[in-house]
């Protein structure tokens, strides 16, 4: 997803995209129910998750799990530059592993060694926000001692405090990046910007969503007026499944899945899409204008993954020492001009600036108050909610 | 004393031949029980418990206490029935499809490649070189709306301008077709091959013209290869959900999409297990009839 890979051929890019891409539908498809045997065999058991001991002064090492694409990577040297710069400053090893291609798939993974306190192998995770929220409802995550993490305080000030962590005692935010309106401008020159473009006459079978949840139907909650972050009701969510539901017998949404919506809009399938700014960004840039992206006037959402330590990690205060190093802004910068989504430290943004400048002015890395005024972060669910809401908007989907 | 001694000692060898033979078939058997023990056994009585599982009210995502609740079962079926239909109805589709295809290609293949057989072999089986999602993901280039099958398709008269393949019922069935190809060619392949030509020729002489011998004495003889094909066809077809998920539309969900839903996306474990359940015993019945009605036991 991100610059780098523009390097390799079309083909090279397409099967990585649709293959290892974030959030990818098929990557949730392709993990075989193996591991959903193995979430079975943890049910039953309640969640007094153990904390472990943590052995980080022994023990020089941190594992670190996170999502495809998501650290600037050098494709010459084969290293990642700030890691590198990272384990000879600290004298700590760490092993990277790009070990998360979905939030449902990854937690029905190590779901069972956290409910029974067993190692899962990582020290450091990123999960989405409401995944986050999960990890940290069910014990499942370790308070940062802030004066291990004294950059903590240079998170984006809309980022220091969030709903799921109150003051950012579990979390920190990783990358964060916006849900809205993509479309070719071949086909529609006159661009997307309200449900009503979205859902032209002209469009129809012809509109990709995402299978993200939050995303699709928090655009449509904020389109009907709902503010997906205030504590809204059940049957304001119900009208927008039902709207939903009602666009999708209609005829007019063709396919609602993960990550893979971009190769519907190349391959010209689809005109239009709900899906995520770095993404459309990418496909942007790649096809010399061929896309493009907005935030819906009636507004969309804004998604963040958060780093957070896991309950069985031995190696804690080896994983808060990595986790402040990378909110050292110039770090920041480094990350945010590979990844090109929107960079949790603010002070990063001169730093961008001597690298390359064109980005340091993007909104989409860098937004500034009247984006942000125009974006929500969709609030968390309890687990009943969760429940009812996932199982509507999946049935709304054919599941 | 020697001639005892003989005695004593024969008796005590075949003994030891006895004991040895009687534990070989355990010794053989060992991997393939552990095997089945660990990866069958032991998960299929973990799903069985989590089937009739209960969420308590208030409790934390993915967590279910055991209260033998077996109208789950019911409960499941009923709100996925359509799923569970199309299910069947997509894999017995896809079913004759592949027949309709791999029949006269493992007919041509045994009888009149001549040489080329090896080769021809070696591409019914080349698929298998690439990943399969990778090569469902492939048909959604092939059938996309510009590209080379719609185009064709939409010169021909009376075609709307909407017309599409992917993302319709038609391309899931393609799909799943396609996928599974191998696993009917194969065995119908292996059965033809085994046909003695002189069976042929027979009824040649006894003046059956192609389609009388074809019709009495090749389709017969090959029939433990259809009845093998269609099972190795029809079973992992009614349960997949890749191609669904590529291909398909939400009104196009096979069972498989909608078991995976529920593990991963709503993390309501019960409903995913009492419908794999119904899945697998719906299978079970299904190819049992099959088999019995075709009466070819030695499948078995």
């Amino acid at each position: 997803m991100k610059k780098d890979i523009n390097s390799l051929s079309p083909e090279a890019r397409a099967i990585i995209r649709a293959q290892v891409s974030r959030r990818s539908v098929l990557a949730g498809v392709g993990a075989v129910s193996a591991a959903g045997l193995l979430a079975a065999c943890g049910t039953g058991s309640s969640t007094g998750a153990k904390v472990a001991v943590d052995v980080s002064d022994t023990e020089k090492i941190v594992r670190w799990a996170n999502w495809p694409l998501y650290l600037d990577f050098n494709e010459d040297t084969k290293v990642y530059p700030t890691l590198a710069a990272f384990e000879k400053q600290s004298g700590l090893k760490v092993t990277y592993e790009e070990a998360i291609d979905d939030n449902n798939t990854f937690y029905g993974k190590v779901q069972g060694q956290l409910s029974i306190g067993s190692d899962i192998g990582y020290d450091i995770v990123a999960p989405t926000d409401w995944m986050a929220a999960r990890f940290i409802e069910q014990g499942y995550a370790q308070k940062l001692d802030p004066a291990n993490v004294p950059n903590k305080t240079n998170i984006r000030q809309v980022l220091s405090d969030v709903g799921f962590d109150k003051g950012r005692q579990y979390s920190l935010t990783w990358q964060s990046g916006f849900a809205g309106f993509g479309w070719n401008t071949q086909k529609l020159p006159k661009g997307v910007r309200t449900m009503e473009d979205l859902f032209a006459p002209a469009n129809k079978g012809k509109v990709v969503v995402l299978s993200e949840l939050r995303d699709t139907i928090g655009v449509i909650m904020l389109y009907q007026g709902v503010d997906p972050s205030s504590n809204f009701t059940e049957d304001q969510y119900m009208n927008a499944i039902d709207f939903f539901k009602k666009k999708i017998a209609d005829g007019f949404i063709r396919q609602v899945k993960g990550n893979s919506y971009s190769e519907d809009l190349k391959r010209g399938d689809a005109n239009a899409v709900i899906g995520w700014s770095g993404d459309i960004f990418i496909l942007k840039s790649e096809s010399g204008g061929k896309f493009d992206f907005a935030i819906p006037e009636s507004g969309g959402t804004l998604w963040s993954d958060n780093l957070l330590i896991p309950s069985t990690s031995t190696h804690k205060k080896n994983a808060e020492k990595l986790i402040n190093y990378y909110y050292e802004p110039a770090v920041a910068a480094q990350v945010a001009a590979y990844v090109n989504y929107i960079c949790p430290v603010e002070a990063a943004q001169p730093e961008l600036e001597k690298i390359d400048p064109a980005l340091a002015a993007s909104p989409f890395i860098f937004p500034d108050a009247a984006t942000l005024a125009k974006v929500k972060v969709f609030r968390s669910l309890s687990a009943d909610e969760s429940t009812k809401f996932q199982t509507a908007f999946d049935e709304a989907i054919g599941n | 004393m020697a001639f005892l001694h003989a005695v004593s000692s024969g008796h005590s060898a075949t003994k030891n031949v006895l004991k040895k033979r009687s534990l070989t078939p355990y010794l053989l058997l060992a991997p393939g029980l552990i095997w089945l023990i660990t990866f069958f056994i032991i998960p299929i009585f973990s799903l069985a418990s989590t089937s009739t599982m209960v969420r308590p009210d208030g409790a934390q995502v993915g967590v279910y206490e055991q209260k033998l609740r077996f109208a789950n079962y019911v409960d499941a079926f009923v709100a996925n029935q359509d799923q569970y239909l199309r299910s069947f109805f997509y894999a017995a589709l896809a079913t004759l499809l592949a027949l309709a295809i791999a029949y006269p290609l493992a007919y041509a293949i045994a009888f009149k490649s001549g040489k080329y057989r090896n080769i021809l072999l070696v591409l019914v089986i080349a698929p298998f070189f690439t990943s399969f999602l990778l090569r469902t993901i492939a048909w959604t280039q092939i059938l996309a709306d510009s590209g080379p099958v719609v185009s064709a398709i939409k010169v021909l008269p009376f075609i709307d301008d909407l017309f599409r393949i992917n993302n319709t019922s038609t391309a899931v069935v393609i799909g799943l077709a396609y996928n599974f190809l191998p696993f009917m060619t194969l065995p119908l392949y292996a059965s033809l091959e085994r046909i003695d030509p002189r069976t042929l020729e027979a009824a040649g002489d006894l003046y059956a013209n192609g389609l009388t011998t074809f019709r009495k004495v090749t389709l017969p003889l090959s029939m433990p290869g259809v009845v093998a094909g269609t099972l190795l066809t029809f079973i992992p077809a009614a349960g997949d959900y890749v191609n669904a998920a590529i291909l398909g539309n939400p009104n196009t969900k096979m069972i498989g999409n909608v078991i995976e839903s529920r593990f991963f996306a709503v993390v309501d474990y019960p409903t995913a297990a009492a419908l794999s359940f119904t899945l697998m015993a719906t299978i079970l019945i299904l190819v049992t009839l099959y088999i019995r009605k075709s009466g070819t036991d030695e499948l078995v």
